[in-house]
């Protein structure tokens, strides 16, 4: 039905080189802060097809005895080859992300080669300094996807310890909770930290023979002549802020494979770039994805408060009616709950600030009960798929494909994702080791999608979320009428609304909102927030944040907006401060970001891009 | 000449850490570890001692559980040559360590003995000067900068001490601990991680080094620092001299 385009360039072998070659600079600035640096342009123009142009290049660093032009054998045969002080690694399959969809496809590719006796290399590369740092979600565990994936799981020693024993489901207002019919059945599923499983996957995957890399992220997506995705470019570093190489340089290296599959999570990064590319949602028609920012805090109670397995969703307060969102409540293990709120990015108050909305919720009555006396352990913030069905990219461009959240298989109404971007992964894993044992073709990956029950389960919640487009009253009837009678065998599809940057009305039309303060008790803060997740980046480094236009910022945001940036991000990145001449100036403290990619999302003109910091960086999530 | 030097796997600096509840100590489980930040400055060291010719062989040895071979690949990762890993499941005190590392010593005989002044999850710096003790070797403690004279067998240390900078000459072998400003670690590239998997790390118990690892020493309690109090807004000088005498009765 849909067609796999080949995407032919119609450019000169000399164009597609010096593009590539572009794209291979250690700093690839859209905008340009810091890379008018001296230091940073006189290093040597390096081509994509390297090995056609012997030339003599000043190296920077001491590379290791392999000479230049080199091929030699690396670590289980693998080919590594060094020219011009950078070097390339190829694999068979190269998986970029190491969360839920990431390690299924990589499980799912070594248990094929077991099964069929080929040797396949598989190499995930993962930002984080561990896997599971930057994993973070509810988290109510479905386990279909995993009891495919490993069929014993059972009989093993896993995170997956409490069964959800109760799904209660409460509509808030300021002072009450009103007990509703709940619309979840959790039985069969498990209250989990999602941080914990995804580590537990990783051990598992590392058993099968794969290969994971943590602290290494892929700054760049690299092309072969014909515009085909051939694997990506880890980023340097030890790059000053000033752009200058520091003491410790380390150029990255480009990871190649023959299938490259992107599984970074909600809004990756080179995910994007690549659904831009390739114009994967038009290939479709796939509508805009929507999304939401979800806040929240594992925290230790009291034993006598504590009720392993108690599922709690919640509705209303403090959100008000035209703004889509929920707060949970989930009882795990060791005294543990995870609490949070979700906010639909899609929001039209620019003064509304996700984070203290979650401060809150926290002194509710019903909630405040259960937390008082306890202490919070850990805290994050990542944003998530609303679009479902709507907004599904075609998932498949030349080289590769793109699996989990990245493409965006979370199902609303469940608000479960985990099992989806697994199967995601799996049905990719599937159709690479077509392609690379069988010679078939990767878009064997959309058709098994489309026949298999993530498809059903997507299409059938499909009409939930775009509901609310209308309101919270009008959203819980269609709710209401699609649980119980309808369950999306309708001939119709609802459409999305605007897409959540253009939801943001002038500030000037919307009620500013007086936030109470934190009292160090049930509401923190965002320094002592940000604290508890970990977060580090090392300080000396160029901004990942990027700005597309340096000058957007005083001249909309701030005056036009009400510099929604400097509430929505729940890291307290984006702060204002009076310059020398007393006038508002963005400052960015890149070194607090979560990664969470709300500001790539929610900025009114588009103008912050999320792009990755040095390997390593970011939040140390471990609970969640 | 061989270089040995000792680094710890700690929980990670950036981590907030938390008292357990019953305490009897730091909470580590499910907490972001890494190699203590002085050990890395001390590899870094060696590692630069050996591409400038003055040594053949960088070893990285490792005192504690399993998952210190984890900090050693990272070490072997950066350009040790091969690790050697203590196993014991005891949280050992700097004095048997010492005990352990003058062992290995005198088993591997090594010219210079690299140590991180100290470890941020303990704090001790210890370890290093009684290593040089027990061994009987010179040491250079917080050195910020270490030049090698290979003929004279000597090594030129400038120590950060609290008057400012003091110059030391040792004699080799000797112990040096490192500090902060000697150098800036390198990253351990991707290549050189994956060449670390096939280096090796040799496996050892204390029983094999013939140490007694019996400490004097029991740790009764750890609790948290008590709560900062808030401070106290006053009105006036006298107010203050007030406060000053009858209530905090420094004057």
């Amino acid at each position: 039905m849909h067609r796999f385009l080949v995407k032919l360039s119609s450019s000169s072998n000399q164009f597609r080189s010096f593009k590539n070659h572009r794209l291979l600079l250690p700093l690839l600035p859209s905008s340009k802060p810091f890379t008018s640096s001296p230091s940073v342009s006189s290093s040597p123009p390096r081509h994509s097809n390297r090995s056609w142009y012997p030339y003599s290049v000043e190296l920077f660093r001491k590379i290791s005895p392999l000479s230049s032009n080199s091929r030699t054998l690396g670590v289980n045969g693998r080919g590594i080859s060094s020219e011009a002080g950078r070097e390339s690694i190829e694999y068979d399959v190269l998986i970029v992300g190491a969360g839920p969809a990431g390690l299924s496809a990589a499980m799912r590719l070594k248990q094929l080669s077991q099964e069929k006796n080929v040797d396949l290399s598989v190499c995930v590369v993962e930002k984080g300094a561990e896997v599971g740092g930057h994993i973070i979600s509810g988290n109510v565990f479905e386990p279909v996807a995993l009891d495919e994936l490993l069929p014993h799981w059972r009989q093993e020693h896993t995170p997956i310890k409490i069964p959800a024993s109760s799904d209660k489901f409460w509509f808030l207002t300021k002072d009450r909770a009103i007990s509703l019919p709940s619309p979840f059945d959790n039985k069969g599923n498990y209250v989990i930290s999602l941080s914990q499983l995804v580590r537990w996957l990783g051990g598992k995957a590392e058993e099968l023979g794969t290969e994971i890399y943590p602290g290494f992220s892929a700054s760049e997506v690299l092309y072969d002549a014909s515009d085909k995705v051939v694997g990506i470019a880890t980023k340097d570093m030890g790059i000053s802020k000033d752009g200058s190489k520091k003491e410790n340089f380390q150029p990255g290296v480009d990871i190649k494979g023959r299938v490259t599959l992107f599984a970074e999570g909600c809004r990756g990064s080179l995910s994007e770039r690549i659904i831009k590319k390739y114009k994967l949602r038009e290939e479709v028609n796939a509508q805009h994805q929507t999304y939401a920012l979800g806040i929240k805090e594992v925290w230790e109670i009291d034993e006598s408060k504590h009720n392993p397995g108690e599922v709690v969703h919640t509705l209303g307060w403090p959100l008000d009616r035209k703004t889509y969102g929920g707060s949970f409540l989930y009882h795990m293990n060791d005294r543990q709950v995870a609490l949070g709120l979700v906010v639909a990015l899609n929001y039209h108050n620019p003064f509304l600030n996700p984070y203290e909305e979650f401060q809150k919720l926290k002194h509710h009555p019903a909630i405040k009960r259960i937390l008082e006396g306890g202490t919070v352990l850990q805290y994050g913030a990542r944003t998530l798929n609303e679009g479902g069905f709507q907004s599904i990219p075609y998932p498949v461009f030349p080289g590769g494909a793109i699996i989990g959240c990245s493409a965006g298989f979370l199902n609303v109404p469940k608000i479960k994702g985990t099992h989806t971007a697994m199967k995601s992964g799996m049905l990719a894993a599937e159709a690479a080791f077509g392609v690379l044992h069988e010679g078939i073709n990767m878009n064997t990956y959309w058709d098994n999608l489309k026949d298999s029950w993530v498809w059903k389960e997507l299409y059938a919640a499909r009409n939930y979320r775009p509901a609310f487009e209308y309101g919270l009253l009008p959203g819980l009837a269609v709710s209401a009428m699609e649980h119980y009678i309808l369950k999306g065998k309708v001939p119709f599809t609802l459409k999305h609304g605007k897409a959540d940057h253009e939801a943001t009305n002038l500030a000037r039309k919307c009620t500013p909102i007086e936030y109470p303060k934190p009292d160090g008790v049930l509401s923190f803060d965002v320094p002592t927030s940000l604290y508890r997740s970990n977060t580090n980046h090392d300080h000396d480094q160029p901004s990942h944040l990027r700005l597309r236009d340096p000058k957007i910022p005083e001249k909309v945001n701030f005056p036009e907006y009400a510099a929604p940036e400097s509430r929505y991000c729940p890291a307290r990145v984006y702060e204002y401060v009076e310059d020398e001449e007393g006038k508002p100036k963005l400052q960015i403290n890149a070194q607090n970001c979560l990664h969470c990619k709300a500001c790539d999302i929610k900025d009114p003109k588009q103008n912050i891009e999320w792009t990755v910091p040095e390997g390593g960086g970011g939040p140390a999530y471990s609970l969640v | 000449m061989k270089i040995l030097v000792a680094v710890k796997r700690v929980v990670d600096y950036a981590v907030k850490i938390r008292v357990k509840p019953d305490k009897t100590g730091v909470d580590t489980q499910n907490v972001k570890m890494s190699m203590n930040p002085f050990c890395e400055i001390a590899l870094e060291e060696a590692l630069r001692i050996k591409e400038a010719g003055f040594a053949k062989e960088v070893v990285a040895v490792s005192i504690g559980p399993s998952q210190c071979v984890d900090t050693l690949r990272t070490g072997l990762a950066m350009g040790a040559d091969r690790g050697i890993h203590v196993e014991t499941n005891s949280s050992f005190l700097p004095l048997t360590i010492a005990k352990i590392l003058k062992s290995l010593a005198e088993f591997e005989n090594p010219g210079l003995i690299f140590l991180g002044k100290q470890a941020i999850d303990d704090d001790c710096n210890q370890t290093g000067q009684m290593v040089a003790a027990l061994l009987g070797w010179p040491q250079a403690t917080f050195a910020s900068k270490v030049v090698l004279d290979k003929d004279k067998h000597v090594a030129t240390v400038d120590r950060e001490v609290d008057g400012g900078l003091e110059t030391l000459c040792v004699d080799l072998p000797a112990v040096i601990t490192t500090d902060l400003r000697l150098n800036q670690p390198r990253y351990a590239s991707l290549p050189n991680i994956m060449k670390a998997k096939s280096k090796p790390i040799k496996k050892m118990t204390v029983q094999d080094l013939k140490v007694d690892v019996k400490s004097d020493i029991e740790i009764l309690q750890v609790t948290e620092p008590p709560q900062r109090k808030s401070g106290v807004m006053v009105s006036s000088v006298d107010e203050l001299i007030d406060k000053l005498r009858n209530e905090a009765h420094v004057v």
